[in-house]
């Protein structure tokens, strides 16, 4: 298959004017001994033959929607996404457009970025959001960035709750590295401990305190004070949220966080073995000049009419380039679109009832389940749609048994904490039926 | 072009009144970066400072620049009043739009307003 | 007064009005968490689902796009985006996988990310290619990082110097200055070539390496290219490629075997990943023998060894010296790594070298085509782009002007002001999609369009004048600063 257009009697008139005979003599400054090499990959397919292959790919997968139970959650969730939103993501219109770099012609792509913004900002009580970062684990590792970028390197401490998604902290001390900061606060044996165990850790070299909502484990808290700890010692917080549990929950921004970032996936985006997912970034308008990623403002155009253009732009690469605090230049544009679309279409009623939804089988599922044998709901705090479950056997034997069932069971906490070897992190969501939950409870009743 | 004649001034644009000890950015940076929209100072009111070295930060609508310690000292006031109106430094660059004040020693390297505006127009083509 | 086109979402909105409902609780119920845990209003917009789709439709209708019509946006690569890939990376079994599931579940997904890996490393003449990576941005913090890594472990610590010719992206500093090491400029010489002098002059032992883009953003295949990477091998440092042009490379040269010993790929310029507005992108990354254990974690490998009646068990390993994770789970899988997947079956080996030879055709023909009428400061067989000057002798007309013009004849203006180097730079990548009577008509109007600067500037002055929308007031948007249309008081006024 080939989508290129041209005739062979095209291709010859065009060399005859560039001034060449073939194809090949435009490769001249090419090393002739390296020059055309021939590539040992398969024969071309043609489309239907490709979309045979990757059918049957597909296919050999186990997927949560159709062939399984899953109780997975750790960081990527299985919703419901309204038919709407993918229908209006392949308009090619949006997902053929490249970065609105020319208002005029891009103002879709601006307004809805526009939206997506207000949108989070609503969402996380902040006042201004970016359009985007690459996942809820990068935009993280973006807000270590800004707190080193507003301290101007001296301050150096990061201080990572040790209930912070394991990942997410992997990522924020890759990204760290060459600037000497120092993580600390999440050493293995904290992992039991509550966020006031961050308290003492915190002092006059702290640049940021990074944190969870809901944890990881979790564990619903109030931060304020621990906010405003931070805030006693000139030190910035990020709230690493979960925004589905916020349509419900008291806003970290209504906590005093400085910055609550976190993963939008629940909100539109395929589970898609995951990735591309949807980071979102929210500050307060006093960092927004140190706050990385493309930045949509209103404006008007030279017909008055409301516009949007992107904006602030000399904080980025392209400007700023060895000085800028990041190097990011895309955004999640066409992802920002399907959470917003995803917000929309469910709007503040339907909102609701997925938080509700989740929420209500997520309790039924930790009551069920902590009445059987040798199985505990393992911290007493309040949560939100995941909960630990201690279980009598390692977690990775209890998820052996799940899978026999048709059931992935949940994450096995084993991997990341030591002290928690038998315990399993559920994740229930409105796609977990009664059914589904009471599956659970039967398949572990035999262990 | 506006070139007091009582300013000394250095290659990258900055301006020194000795007599004040008040540095700002000139007329021709200014209009180089054209809409200013964001100056961040970087140093403290009572900080030791070496000429040469970066003392504020500017970004403007396209562009965006450093700004260069032009004496070398102890810094004595900084312009708070950027932070709200950026746009001071490009109304009036040398007044209002002043950036901080050194007590020290001008950088010997710093032009007066004939070799500055010699200096101006040699990279006008 | 200041008119609005289409109201924002939040304007739309109706207290009371519903959307898509969802089912009834199933479970016994339970009380909501004590009252201080939850939040006390959600400003959210509602809506019914019709008036979703007509905001998000008369949205789509204010964007141009490449299904619209031709986009060159030098360093972008703007071809045309296969529907078969809309569909592919739909398909359930990948939509539905959790990143977390068994990999005994997810083989299906663990063969392609497999294959991938092997394509990609065949492609480019590299022992190890990573799929994590977000972006190409992404990619190139994560070369960087082993760059830094690879040194270090040897104990050569001293090494902090990067080289970046002048001509380079943005990234390319930017991702040196998040590690905190220094750029070193490199000039260019005058036939668009990294300047073999000045070059020889900076390497030293505390050059880390050099990034370059090759063909650089000039559009120019750089004529010493084994000459520049002997140099900065000569002094220890390790020679970093740009993956943005590989478009022009498929099938002609694989920068492995020419000596660099990283580069990230964008899979969404080479390998028709749409760019959805901005984003999504993906990034992996591959590198020679010396990078190949610093690289991120984790990669996909044959946890298992084939057996005779069961095939290889692929799962996720990690590299012995990795720089750690760059981002949750394994890199943009559906909507980057199936979609490019597709394109590179359906393309094999001689439909990529199609695909380069094509693209370097079209900037050709168009730089022939336009050479008399504008100047093009670095004039010699291009690559898949090229770079010209957007102004004329004696005339106020800039780059921008003929840019915000082509909008009139519903073109996408080339970028503009970049490179650098390069006085009112246009830079123009027409990619391999398009035909030669698109090309003849773009090179005609730009033609036409350099007669109206001479008799009439201020009809390119005013551009565009006839689309939807006008030029855009940028220094009220950056002094006013409004980036959110939703704010407290807002929703205590609907109350």
């Amino acid at each position: 298959m080939t989508y290129i257009p041209t005739s062979p009697h095209e291709r010859d008139a065009m060399l005859k004017t560039v001034g060449v005979k073939t194809l090949d003599d435009l490769f001249d400054a090419i090393p002739q001994k390296h020059r055309f090499p021939n590539l040992n990959l398969p024969p071309a397919l043609s489309e239907m033959e490709a979309a045979d292959l990757l059918g049957e790919m597909a296919s050999s997968n186990e997927n949560v929607r159709e062939d399984m139970v899953s109780f997975l959650g750790a960081g990527a969730y299985h919703h419901y996404t309204p038919s709407v939103v993918d229908h209006m993501l392949r308009r090619g219109e949006f997902y053929t457009a490249y970065t609105p770099y020319q208002p005029e012609i891009s103002q879709g792509t601006l307004q809805a970025i526009f939206e997506f913004q207000a949108l989070m900002s609503a969402l996380t009580g902040m006042e201004v959001s970016n359009a985007s970062h690459y996942d809820g684990a990068t935009a993280a590792a973006e807000a270590v960035n800004l707190a080193y970028a507003q301290f101007r390197g001296k301050r150096k401490k990061v201080v990572l709750s040790p209930a912070v998604n394991p990942q997410y902290r992997e990522v924020i001390r890759t990204y760290s590295q060459g600037l000497g900061v120092e993580n600390v606060g999440d050493e293995a044996t904290n992992s039991e401990l509550g966020p006031e165990a961050l308290i003492p850790l915190i002092d006059e070299s702290t640049m940021l305190v990074v944190l969870q909502f809901p944890d990881f484990f979790g564990r619903i808290y109030d931060y304020t004070k621990l906010i405003e700890t931070a805030h006693a010692q000139g030190a910035l917080v990020c709230v690493a949220a979960n925004p589905t549990a916020l349509l419900m929950l008291k806003t970290p921004g209504a906590m005093g966080a400085d910055m609550v970032v976190g993963e939008a996936q629940p909100f539109g985006i395929p589970l898609w073995y995951g990735g591309p997912y949807l980071g979102f970034f929210t500050t307060k308008k006093s960092y927004v000049h140190k706050m990385a990623g493309r930045l949509v403002g209103e404006t008007i155009d030279s017909r008055g009419q409301r516009s949007y253009v992107l904006t602030l732009t000399a904080r980025e690469q392209h400007i700023k380039r060895e000085r800028a605090s990041s190097n990011i230049c895309t955004n999640q544009g066409l992802l920002a679109l399907a959470c917003s679309i995803y917000m929309s279409a469910l709007g503040k009623n339907g909102l609701q009832q997925v938080a509700n939804l989740c929420y209500q089988k997520a309790h039924y599922a930790a009551s069920e389940l902590n009445k059987l044998k040798g199985f505990k709901v393992h911290f007493k705090e309040a949560f939100f749609h995941e909960f630990t479950l201690e279980c009598p056997q390692p977690a990775s034997e209890i998820n052996q048994h799940l899978l026999e069932h048709g059931i992935f069971g949940g994450y096995d906490l084993g991997q990341n904490y030591a002290t928690l070897k038998n315990h399993l992190l559920i994740a229930v969501t409105e796609m977990n039926s009664k059914e589904d939950i009471d599956l659970l409870v039967e398949a572990l009743k035999e262990i | 072009m506006n070139t007091p004649t009582n300013l000394k001034y250095a290659q990258s644009d900055e301006w020194f009144d000795p007599a004040s000890g008040a540095v700002g950015i000139t007329d021709y940076a200014q209009n180089q970066l054209s809409d200013i929209v964001f100056v961040e100072i970087l140093v403290e009111a009572g900080e030791s400072i070496e000429a040469g070295k970066p003392i504020a930060s500017i970004e403007s609508v396209k562009a965006s620049s450093e700004i260069y310690a032009p004496a070398t000292g102890k810094v004595s006031a900084v312009n708070t009043a950027l932070a709200e109106k950026p746009e001071t430094l490009n109304s009036d660059p040398f007044g209002a739009g002043w950036i901080l004040k050194i007590e020290g020693a001008a950088n010997p390297d710093l032009l007066d307003a004939a070799a500055y505006e010699a200096h101006c127009a040699s990279r006008t083509h | 007064m200041t008119k609005i086109v289409e109201p924002t979402i939040f304007e739309l909105s109706t207290p009371g009005r519903r959307g898509v409902t969802m089912p009834a609780v199933d479970v016994p119920e339970t009380a909501l968490p004590p009252k201080e845990f939850l939040r006390s209003e959600l400003p959210l917009p509602e809506l019914a689902e019709v008036d979703v789709v007509r905001h998000y439709m008369q949205l789509s209708k204010f964007n141009y796009n490449v299904d619209a019509g031709f986009y060159p946006l030098g360093s972008c690569t703007m071809k045309y985006n296969p529907k078969i890939n809309e569909d592919t990376c739909r398909l359930p079994g990948f939509l539905f996988t959790h990143p977390l599931q068994p990999i005994e579940t997810t083989q299906g997904n663990l063969v392609l990310m497999y294959e991938m890996q092997e394509w990609l490393k065949e492609i480019s003449g590299f022992a190890g290619v990573t799929l994590q990576p977000a972006a190409g941005a992404q990619g190139e913090f994560a070369g960087v990082l082993m760059m830094r890594a690879y040194h270090n472990l040897r104990g050569d610590d001293k090494r902090i110097k990067m080289l970046i010719p002048d001509a380079a992206h943005g990234t390319n500093p930017a991702s040196v200055g998040m590690l905190g090491m220094t750029v070193v400029t490199i000039p260019s010489d005058d036939r668009g070539n990294v300047d073999l002098k000045a070059l020889e002059a900076a390497c030293d032992e505390t050059v880390v390496g050099m990034m370059l883009t090759n063909p650089n953003t000039l559009g120019m295949f750089d004529e010493h290219i084994e000459q520049v990477i002997a140099l900065v091998h000569g002094c220890g440092g390790l020679m970093y490629g740009d993956g943005a042009n590989l478009n022009a490379l498929l099938g002609i040269v694989r920068p492995g075997d020419l000596g660099f010993d990283v580069m990230h790929f964008n899979l969404h310029k080479t390998f028709s990943v749409p760019h959805g507005g901005g984003g999504p992108g993906c990034g992996p990354v591959g590198v020679g023998p010396k990078l190949v254990d610093f690289l991120p974690s984790p990669l996909v490998g044959i946890v298992e060894a084939e057996t005779d009646d069961v095939p290889p068990l692929y799962g996720f390993v990690t590299p012995k010296q990795s720089i750690g994770r760059m981002k949750a789970f394994h890199g943009h899988f559906g909507g980057g790594l199936v979609r490019a997947y597709t394109y590179i079956a359906m393309h094999g080996p001689d439909g990529l070298k199609d695909i380069a030879q094509y693209a370097v055709l079209n900037a050709n023909y168009l730089q022939a085509r336009l050479r008399d009428t504008y100047h093009i400061p670095f004039d010699r067989i291009c690559m898949h782009e090229f770079v010209m000057e957007g102004q004329f002798e004696g005339s106020p007309i800039r780059a921008l002007d003929i840019s915000k013009r082509l909008m009139d004849f519903n073109f996408h203006p080339p970028t503009n002001y970049f490179p650098l180097i390069v006085h009112e730079a246009l830079m123009i990548e027409p990619t391999e999609t398009e035909n030669k009577a698109t090309l003849d008509r773009f090179a005609d109007v730009l033609i036409q369009i350099a007669e109206e600067a001479k008799t009439q500037p201020e009809l390119l002055q005013n551009a565009p004048n006839d689309t939807l929308f006008g030029r855009m007031d940028e220094v009220k948007a950056a002094r006013e600063l409004v980036l959110c249309c939703w704010l407290p008081e807002d929703y205590e006024k609907l109350k």
